[in-house]
């Protein structure tokens, strides 16, 4: 049985942020996944908003991280090379109750100290966002909001911590944790491992890690609360110019309505509260979807919904108290809970790996620091974004950078091939989505699917019908016709 | 007395076949085609069968074929259970004969395109 | 240092419009020719259309999609047409310069006499239509389906649903059960099939694959694989009805929903889109709002039957060739147009735009229409003045409409040509 350190559960965004930031430490560290792939959990869906903060009160987790983190974004885009673009945010006020709202989140983001608050009148905002819907009023202008790839930042992240010697186990669901005064023992159904401190990153399922070594204890809960969204085509780009949100209510920030670091257009999300044990009903719903519409419609005028090119659901894990949870067990020596992390997770993110170093560091004082930690993650190469002689050069180097496989997004077969043989690599066909964007364009697939099942099989020598879409049994090929299928 | 609609032309005429002895009476048709295609559909009632077989050494792993004539209809079904056991090998020409005298009906399977050989 | 290379004519796609108008500019003396094809072979998605029913008008005879391919290719491989295979283009300017790249060849400039978009269209997907649900590996769309089958020789499921009684939903319905799959049903959300009846007859009810008009999708089941999907029977407005849900246990979903004109390019090189068709807006002679930049086949818009291509495509290559050898320059100007406007129950009017020399000659239009006409007539007028009336027996959205207007039928000076569905009393 291997031992490490560190056993982070989850390689979510939090779960792989903990692993790279816990690898500026000489410590052995493994990060559990029960999907096959990173990022499969709440990271895959959610808003892809870094927030500016103004909304969590001060005074708590979410409030404080989301600033901090934001802070961290442009460095972290940098070394990781995953797309971050601060284009700001707005909160529309329509009439004078929601104004006061905003006065109120102005107030608390003074607190916070966050950057070129601002509340605006109702012309600018529309010189602003010219599609904005005629009953604005005002709107509080935030412009260190951003918009980033939450599952690019989790697999750059992933893979920079695995370069610095971190370990990744897929497919390791743990499924019981046995404990003894110096270790614990992380079981999956064929395989454990051993770990002196466990990090409970595990999204919606952090609470059933956590009741695993709590014994009889009473424990938090969490919720998983559900929420739809629209992706628009890049046709639909420039419709909107900033991260448009209504007014916050009691169940979140509303549907929002913003561009996509790579220049789609979300729309969405509403909020609807599922059972505990729903934690993996990622379905979308006639009615959600209908009401997602409705409220961006309230926002913003003339939506193109007609340049819709998917839908989808997320979950996010609900905690009881409505804070981040982010703390050593009080009853569980060497147990750390990162959990009910909701909004603002994705712009907390950096703080919060940053916040769980250090509660181990003040636990464990002999820490050493690993002087070989290299934060900087080997660019990746991008054919669309070169200039015509770099496309050259580099397809002179490597022909494959010439053969292009997917139209809507301009992905050659060079990138995918490097998607898959990076550290933390795409294996599935959603994994190479996530990771170079085949197939994230208006056609979904139906051009380059065929061509990215080919090069994965040829890469990871196996069969084209072994490849999968995303999970266990996504098989996309049922088998082979009669004699002689394409092997 | 069968309904049916008439495929020759879009048109798609609604007519209505019965057997008088010898004879067909074919009626709602609008032209003698329509009405050929009615009495054909009673009597013998065939179909062209596209699929492909199997092709080494060609740049796909599928070799599209056809029956070169229409075969009757109730034997689609072993006809292609016949053709998905053959496998060639490239290079192969369009029109090359599969196989000879499928299901002993005179008619062959032709291929419909061609292969050449990587 | 960028290779940049010069061309009397490029045509952007090697599918049956691609290959119809290179032939054709050959013939009409075009002497430097190029087409690019970012596949691996020449023909376009009639390779994998391995079913007969092409060619009926253009050769008399029946063809399979690939026999129909071959008799252009034989006719390309004749010479003067250079082939550039694997290669995307990956820019087109109004100035009729591309950028194309390809991994044998790298970066290539390419600067063309005349231009003939032909790159047809892409199959609508589950998120154009928005089909709630999960989001599990077993829902493709019909074409990728076909390509799987027809030409990699891989099964897509065992038990199918299809939905969208277009073409090649239909075809692909008894392709599935030909090679075994069961096919449970074809939905269809209109209360009439989009597809050919010859294809209703010979590819469900030979096969008695049940087609339910008036249904649709309204949820996805299971978490990896689909595992099914419930039919939902709609209303007028094609909102679901309440009480209507059946589920149906199957491992697949094939959508047949439609295709979009595959336009990136021309909106690149800043041609005006029609958003009926989707298609650049075209005069007679398939020429875009940009001159020297032509457009035939699908990527204009989308046609039923592969021989209206080819002729479309056709004159797009002959008028390309005369504009090239003609050595006109090609930044005409501004001319004086007759617009063709759709008027009641018509959908779209192909071309947009008719030259005034145009009108004086025969000119056919293309259209669809809305909705299903069991006896109607089409009537055309010019700036409002009825100049042609047709009776049609049957009318429907699934089956193109032809009109010749002959020569001099349009009076000279007319502004516009309005043409509108008048139902029978």
């Amino acid at each position: 049985m291997s031992t490490y350190d560190v056993a982070i559960v989850g390689a979510g965004v939090i779960g792989t942020t903990i692993a790279r930031e816990l690898m500026h430490y000489d410590l052995k560290v493994v990060l559990l996944e029960k999907g096959d792939d990173v990022a499969v959990g709440t990271t895959k869906a959610n808003s892809a908003i870094v927030h500016a903060g103004y909304d969590a009160p001060s005074h708590t987790l979410k409030g404080q991280l989301n600033v901090l983190g934001n802070a961290m974004y442009d460095a972290l885009s940098e070394e990781l090379d995953v797309p971050f673009k601060r284009i700001g945010s707005l909160v529309i006020a329509r009439d004078a109750s929601e104004t006061a709202t905003l006065e109120q989140l102005l107030e608390n983001g003074k607190r916070l100290h966050i950057p070129g608050l601002e509340i605006i009148d109702g012309a600018r905002a529309h010189e602003m966002e010219p599609h904005l819907s005629g009953k604005a009023v005002a709107a509080l202008y935030a412009p260190s909001a951003g918009i980033t790839e939450p599952w690019e930042v989790a697999v750059a992240a992933c893979e920079n911590a695995m370069d610095n010697g971190a370990e990744l186990k897929l497919g390791f669901e743990v499924l019981t944790i046995d404990q003894t005064a110096e270790s614990f023992t992380l079981n999956a159904a064929e395989e454990s491992v051993k770990a002196k401190w466990v990090i409970n990153a595990a999204g919606v399922y952090a609470d059933q890690i956590y009741r695993m070594v709590a014994g009889e204890r009473e424990t938090f809960k969490i919720t998983p609360r559900r929420g739809q969204y629209y992706l628009l085509d890049k046709e639909a780009g420039g419709f909107v110019n900033h991260v448009v949100f209504p007014c916050p209510g009691p169940m979140g920030k509303g549907v929002l309505i913003a561009p996509t670091a790579h220049g789609n257009v979300i729309i969405g999300p509403d909020s609807q509260n599922l059972s505990e044990s729903d934690k993996e009903a990622t379905e979308t719903t006639s009615d959600r979807l209908a009401y997602v519409k409705a409220s961006a419609a309230s926002l913003m005028d003339d939506i193109p919904f007609h340049l819709n090119i998917t839908t989808f659901a997320g979950l996010r894990g609900e905690p009881e108290g409505d804070d981040f949870i982010i703390e050593a067990s009080a009853e569980v020596e060497r147990f750390i809970n990162v959990a009910g992390i909701k909004s603002p997770g994705l712009s907390a993110a950096p703080a919060i790996a940053v916040r769980v170093a250090e509660t181990i560091k003040a636990l464990m004082p002999s820490i050493k620091t690993n002087p070989a930690f290299n934060p900087i993650r080997r660019p990746r190469i991008r054919l669309a974004e070169m200039t015509a002689e770099e496309r050259d050069a580099q397809i002179e180097k490597d022909p494959r950078f010439g053969h292009m496989i997917c139209r809507c997004e301009m992905i050659t077969e060079g990138e995918i091939v490097d998607a898959i043989h990076r550290n933390a690599g795409g294996r599935t066909l959603n994994g190479i989505k996530r990771r170079a964007r085949p197939g994230a364009g208006r056609c979904q697939g139906g051009f380059c699917g065929p061509r990215v099942m080919e090069i994965l099989a040829r890469e990871l020598s196996c069969d084209v019908t072994d490849i999968r879409q995303e999970g266990k049994e996504s098989v996309i090929l049922t088998g082979k016709m009669g004699k002689g299928g394409r092997s | 007395m069968k309904e049916m609609v008439c495929i020759v032309c879009p048109k798609g005429c609604h007519m209505k076949v019965e057997r008088n002895q010898e004879e067909w009476i074919v009626t709602g048709n609008s032209c003698n085609r329509g009405k050929l295609y009615a009495i054909e559909e009673q009597r013998n009632p065939s179909r062209v069968v596209p699929t492909t077989v199997a092709v080494s050494h060609g740049m796909h792993p599928r070799l599209p074929v056809k029956t070169a004539r229409p075969i009757p209809k109730q034997l689609i079904r072993r006809a292609m259970e016949e053709i998905s056991k053959v496998e060639v090998d490239a290079p192969i020409e369009q029109g090359q004969v599969i196989i000879e005298n499928l299901l002993g009906t005179g008619v062959d399977v032709v291929a419909s395109r061609r292969m050449n050989r990587v | 240092m960028r290779k940049v290379i010069h061309y009397e004519l490029v045509v952007i796609g090697g599918g049956p419009g691609g290959l119809a108008a290179a032939v054709e500019a050959r013939e009409s003396g075009v002497k430097s020719i190029a087409v690019i094809e970012r596949d691996t072979e020449l023909g376009g998605i009639l390779q994998q259309c391995i079913h007969n029913g092409f060619g009926l008008t253009e050769f008399k005879e029946e063809l399979t999609g690939p026999e129909y391919a071959e008799r252009f290719i034989r006719e390309l491989e004749r010479g003067g047409i250079d082939v550039m295979l694997n290669t995307m283009v990956m820019e087109l300017h109004h100035d009729r310069r591309l950028v194309v790249t390809s991994a044998e060849k790298g970066i290539t400039e390419i600067h063309a006499g005349a231009v003939i978009l032909a790159m047809g269209c892409r199959e609508r997907t589950r998120g154009a239509i928005a089909i709630p649900g999960t989001r599990p590996a077993g829902v493709m769309t019909a074409g990728t389906a076909q390509r799987y089958i027809n030409v990699e020789g891989y099964r897509v499921g065992e038990r199918v649903v299809i939905l969208g009684s277009g073409d090649i939903g239909l075809i692909m319905a008894r392709r599935l059960t030909l090679e075994g799959a069961k096919v449970l049903a074809v939905a269809e959300v209109m209360p009439f099939s989009g597809g050919l009846m010859r294809n209703i007859v010979q590819c469900l009810e030979d096969y008695e694959i049940p087609l339910l008009l008036s249904h649709t999708v309204t949820d996805i089941i299971g978490r990896d694989r689909v595992e099914g999907v419930v039919l939902q029977q709609v209303d007028e407005k094609l909102n679901p009805i309440p009480g209507t849900e059946k589920r149906y246990e199957c491992d697949t979903l094939l959508l047949s929903v439609g295709l979009i004109p595959e336009n990136e390019l021309s909106r690149m090189a800043g041609i005006q889109i029609d958003p009926m068709t989707r298609g650049p807006r075209v005069n007679e002679q398939m020429e875009t709002s940009v001159p020297g930049i032509f457009a035939c086949g699908n990527v204009v818009h989308v046609h039923d039957l592969v021989d209206f291509v080819t002729e479309e495509s056709r004159c797009a290559g002959r008028a390309a060739a005369q504009k090239v050898l003609a050595k006109a320059e090609v930044a005409d100007p501004p001319k004086i147009e007759i617009q063709t406007i759709a008027g009641t129950g018509i959908g779209y009017v192909m071309p947009q735009r008719i030259t005034q020399a145009g009108a004086a000659d025969r000119v056919t239009l293309m259209m669809r229409v809305k909705k299903v006409y069991k006896g109607a007539e089409i009537s055309v007028s010019a700036d409002d003045r009825e100049i042609l009336r047709k009776p049609f027996g049957h009318l429907a959205p699934g089956e193109m409409v032809r009109l010749d207007l002959s020569s001099g039928l349009v009076p000279s000076g007319s502004r516009t040509i309005g043409i509108e569905v008048i139902e029978k009393q």
